[in-house]
Formats: C-alpha cells, sequence, structure tokens
C-alpha cells in the first residue's frame, strides 16, 4: 500500500497577559496572583455591576502598539472596540469587550528559524487585538465558584496566518513571540502564571497539494508542553482519520494533559454566535502618526538585532549567540561580564552557557532575578583565567557566589583557595610522590601511559585541589623523565 | 457587523429564530412564548424597517453615543471595592467565592 505524506497547516493564536499595573477598564491592580485570597481586586466595572462605566487604560493601547510595530504590523489609525456576546459565568456583563474589525494592528510578519532545517521562515501575522481577561473559574460539584481578580486584566490576542508546517516551526514561533515581549517589557512570560495562553488551528494535507481541509481548533493551551504535544497528537490524529477513509470534522478541541489526548469541546466553545457589534461605552480610538512616532522610539533591541550584533561584535555563531538572547536579562548579564572582564569573550560565553547555566538550572532560579553580580562574576572568571585559582576552584566559588553572592576575592582569602604554582613546592611534593610510589613509577616508565593521569590527582589531592595542573603537568613530565 | 440568523430582507421572525435568540442567553421559553415573542420581534424589527427608506450610503457607522474619541484613563491604582459588600449581595458566596450554577448545554 502507498502512504501518503501528509504536510500539516498550522496557525496560532496567542493570548498574551499586558504588564499594565492597573486592568483594562479601571484602577483595580491586574497583579492576580494565584498568592492573593481570591475578590480582593474587584470593583463594579470588572465584576459587571449594571450601570458600571469602562474608561480604557491608555498604557495598554500603548503596549499593544508596541507589539504590533515589532511585529511589523501596519498600526491602524481608527480602533473600535466592539462587544463579543456570550453567556458565561466567567464573563458577568454576558459581553467580553474586545476588538472586531478595527483592531490595534494587521498585516505583519515574524521570521522564525524552522529548528529542524535551520531555515528561515516568515510567519505572516493576522493581526493583534487587545481584549479583556474573563475571571477564573472553579468547578465544584454541580456548582462553579469565581474569582474576578483576573476579570478585565487587558490581553493581546496575536493571530498567526496558517504558515507553520511543523510542530518545530510552532515552538519556534511561540518562542520567539515570548522572547519579543519579553524584550518589549509587555509581558512577563511567566508560563506558569498562565500570562500566555495558546490556540492551534489545524489541518493536514496530502504533500504538494494546494487544498484546504477541514480544520480543528485546540482550546486552552497554556504551556509549551501542551501546545506541542497537543498539536502533534492532533495531526497525527487527522492523518490516521484520512489514512482510514475518514474525514476531519470542523470542531473545537480541548486538551487532556492526562490521557495525553485531544477531545471534543461542547457548550461555551459550541455554536459560537458572537452577535458582535460597537462597544458604546468605548468611544473610537484614532491612533495618529505622531503618537505612533513616540512610541516606535521606544523600541529596544529586539532580538533579530541582538542576535545580529553579538555574532559581529563577539565573534559567536548564530547557535550560540542564539543560548544568550533568549532572555533578554542574560544576554544583559552576558554584555555587562563582557564589559568588566579582560577574559577572552568565548571563554566567557563558555561558562555562561555551562557551569552558570546548570546553576542556575539546577537551584531553578528565575532569570530575571539572578543572584550573582556581573561584577562578582567577571571578577571569577579573571582570577581564573589569569591562573590565580584553578578550574576546580573556580567552579567551587561559582557555587559559593550562588549561594552567598559574596565578594570572590573574600572568598578565596577566606577558605585559603589560592592556586599553588610555586615551582619549588610541587617539586618537592612530585618527589615525594613519586618516591612513595615505586609501583606506579616502574609501570610507568615500561610504558604504562595512563599513570601520568593517576599521578596528576595524586598532587591533586594532596593540595586539595589547589594546584595549578598546567604547572603540575609539566613538572611532572620533566621529573619522570629524568628518573628513567 | 452584526451576525446573526435574522434575515433583514423578510423582517419577520420565526419561533424557530426566538428558540434560538432564547438559547443564546440560557434562558428557558415555552411554547406559547416563542409565538408571542415571534409576532413581536417581528413587528419591533418591521418597525425599525422604516430606516431602510433613507439613504445611509454616505454615513459612516456610528460607532459611538456622541462624538468624542480617545477617551483614556492613566494606569493607577484606585481602591478596589469591598469584599464583604459585594458578596452579600450575592444570591449565592462560598467562602470569598462567588457562586454559581454550573452552565451546561441544555439545547
Amino acid at each position: 500500500m502507498n502512504t501518503i505524506k501528509y504536510e500539516p497547516i498550522i496557525g496560532l493564536e496567542i493570548h498574551a497577559e499586558l504588564l499594565t499595573i492597573t486592568k483594562m477598564f479601571c484602577g483595580c491592580s491586574a497583579d492576580h496572583s494565584s498568592l492573593l485570597e481570591p475578590n480582593t481586586l474587584i470593583c463594579p466595572v470588572c465584576t459587571g455591576l449594571p450601570g458600571a462605566m469602562p474608561v480604557l487604560n491608555k498604557k495598554a493601547v500603548e503596549q499593544s502598539i508596541l507589539v504590533g510595530l515589532a511585529l511589523n504590523c501596519t498600526i491602524n489609525e481608527v480602533n473600535i472596540f466592539a462587544r463579543k456576546n456570550y453567556f458565561y459565568p466567567d464573563l458577568p456583563k454576558g459581553y467580553q469587550i474586545s476588538q472586531y474589525d478595527h483592531p490595534v494592528a494587521s498585516d505583519g510578519w515574524l521570521d522564525i528559524l524552522d529548528e529542524n532545517e535551520g531555515t528561515r521562515q516568515r510567519v505572516r501575522i493576522r493581526r493583534a487585538h487587545l481584549e479583556e481577561d474573563t475571571a477564573k473559574l472553579m468547578h465544584k460539584g454541580n456548582f462553579a465558584l469565581i474569582d474576578f481578580n483576573r476579570a478585565g486584566v487587558p490581553l493581546l490576542e496575536i493571530v498567526s496566518e496558517p504558515d507553520m508546517h511543523s510542530v518545530q516551526a510552532i515552538l519556534s514561533y511561540a518562542n520567539k513571540i515570548r522572547a519579543i515581549l519579553r524584550y518589549l517589557g509587555v509581558n512577563s512570560g511567566d508560563m506558569e502564571k498562565g500570562v500566555l495562553r495558546f490556540e492551534a488551528n489545524i489541518s493536514v494535507r496530502p504533500l504538494g497539494s494546494q487544498e484546504l481541509n477541514t480544520r480543528t481548533e485546540i482550546k486552552n493551551l497554556n504551556s509549551f508542553r501542551s501546545l506541542t504535544q497537543a498539536s502533534s497528537y492532533e495531526i497525527n490524529r487527522q492523518i490516521d482519520l484520512y489514512n482510514n477513509g475518514l474525514d476531519v470534522n470542523l470542531e473545537t478541541l480541548g486538551w487532556d494533559e492526562v490521557k495525553g489526548e485531544t477531545y471534543s469541546q461542547r457548550g461555551k466553545e459550541e455554536a459560537h454566535d458572537y452577535r458582535y457589534f460597537p462597544e458604546p461605552d468605548i468611544p473610537p480610538i484614532l491612533v495618529d502618526r505622531s503618537w505612533v512616532q513616540t512610541i516606535s522610539s521606544q523600541l529596544p533591541e529586539l532580538p533579530d538585532a541582538k542576535n545580529k550584533r553579538f555574532m559581529e561584535e563577539y565573534g559567536l555563531s548564530l547557535q550560540e549567540v542564539r543560548s544568550l538572547t533568549y532572555e533578554k536579562e542574560f544576554a544583559d548579564f552576558f554584555e555587562k561580564v563582557v564589559t568588566l572582564s579582560s577574559s577572552p569573550t568565548k571563554m566567557i560565553y563558555n561558562w555562561l552557557t555551562g557551569e552558570f547555566t546548570r546553576q542556575i538550572n539546577e537551584r531553578n532560579i528565575d532569570i530575571q532575578k539572578i543572584p550573582v553580580t556581573p561584577e562578582n562574576f567577571a571578577q571569577l572568571l579573571d582570577l581564573f583565567s589569569s591562573r590565580v585559582i584553578n578550574d576546580f576552584t573556580a567552579k567551587e566559588i561559582l557555587v559559593e557566589i550562588f549561594i552567598s553572592n559574596k565578594n570572590v576575592r573574600d572568598i578565596i582569602s577566606e577558605k585559603g583557595l589560592l592556586q599553588i604554582s610555586d615551582e619549588n613546592y610541587l617539586t618537592d611534593l612530585i618527589n615525594r610522590i613519586l618516591s612513595e610510589n615505586p609501583d606506579p613509577v616502574k609501570q610507568y616508565l615500561a610504558g604504562k601511559e595512563s599513570l601520568f593521569q593517576w599521578f596528576m590527582g595524586q598532587v591533586s589531592r594532596e593540595t586539595k585541589g589547589k594546584s595549578d595542573p598546567q604547572v603540575v603537568r609539566q613538572l611532572l613530565q620533566k621529573i619522570l623523565k629524568n628518573n628513567n | 457587523m452584526v451576525i446573526s440568523p435574522i434575515d433583514t430582507a423578510t423582517p419577520s421572525i420565526s419561533t424557530d429564530t426566538v428558540r434560538y435568540i432564547a438559547y443564546l442567553i440560557r434562558l428557558k421559553i415555552l411554547d406559547e412564548e416563542t409565538k408571542v415573542f415571534s409576532q413581536q420581534f417581528s413587528q419591533i424589527i418591521e418597525y425599525f424597517q422604516l430606516l431602510n427608506e433613507i439613504d445611509t450610503r454616505e454615513v459612516p457607522p456610528a460607532n459611538e453615543n456622541c462624538p468624542m474619541n480617545n477617551v483614556f484613563r492613566d494606569d493607577q491604582v484606585l481602591p478596589s471595592m469591598s469584599r464583604e459588600e459585594f458578596l452579600n449581595n450575592l444570591p449565592q458566596h462560598e467562602g470569598y467565592y462567588v457562586k454559581v450554577p454550573l452552565i451546561f448545554d441544555d439545547r
């Protein structure tokens, strides 16, 4: 039997919570951490009390324009808010204030690298529009319990065209959007707090065909993991259906994380009839060119530009640079260390992406709160590269500064960690070790060269890891040769 | 901009349309009521057909109640309302949560 090769066609909607201080239409704090008691950030507007009047938060519009510019969109001169009507208890007004045919931004694009092929690919952005987040709902028996702290927090919905054709491409795209939002300072990027949520539109077709098959939409994907797993599951499910002569139904799906399956959703998500109409309580927003220019001047250096500059300035490869620039704070840290340190850039890169990153991961440290100062880390690297301390000690001190960020020089003097490179001292030590171990010496001289490392180890042990390995190696070679 | 199954060319609202509208807003409706509302809705829509006699091709759609734009507030925290007062005015609450019946698809 001929197996047909299929090509997935995927579009992504990303809901990003904006980092405003207050909610979109009222003065309640938007900082709805789960640590807060329920219903503490509420007012007549965000609980949908009759007669309450929403007033738009200017910052939310400005942050949205900033994102639109970063995603190469047209910023629309006329913004109109609309009521999206649906009946659900997370939305007490009976409608969500959103934007419909006059969004903040439209027709943009973003270039991504498909990790599999390493090729650059353009994903078109259809639109980005502002809307209010809903309340949090918890099911309990036949009832639902509602916390309105999240209700009314500004969300930016970024909608791509169906331009992605692999799970890798979606992941690259989602990661890049996250990085850009973080660079812009408009989203915390904190996935665990649900500040980025995804919806994937997926269809498949025989490779090379131009037809568009029925698509499904997977809702409420709250992590990169569920985004990739659900998409991959759904692509395979659709291919299986076609291979078995069946059809894909146009439907909205949920993702069951435990079972690892998509499932058909009923109720709220079915029968879309939102009866959009212009929101009478929010007058139109006119965005003139000078306003866009003012915001445009606040655009920071974005990941692509930073990658290019890092490659040119620091002589690193694209792959190396990307591991530095994914998180803005990490890229900033790297640059500070480069400025402060006299060590080679490549060495700084290796330490940062190696031991340093290992410490961050092992200690589960938030990249925005690196406990080590660039000054202290630069000093550590310089003491290592000028061979005041050895590799072993440097790693030990790195652990220490992750715990206390104590000054590196203080740690060295307190613990007596200075590297021993005094040749007289080390010559005496080596001679003593060799005379105490006549058998290994004999074996080594008889050709068992692997014992060299063992002698190195003995010296290191005697000096509690503080000996300069380069000096020891040279001395050991010389002395063993003379013993011959 | 309004998406609805209402065919504006023939203004009469069928009993099925009335049932559909009731479903969208999750209201229970009796068969007799659908007939009453069908008549009343049709009358309202027919009355508004009067507007079709005016040529509005050159008139932009009204997106506002009064001629204003760019009404903003600054991103500054204002005091929230009393949670106790809010909860005590609700039909039901549990702890500090608002308590409501679950929504089922009862069509």
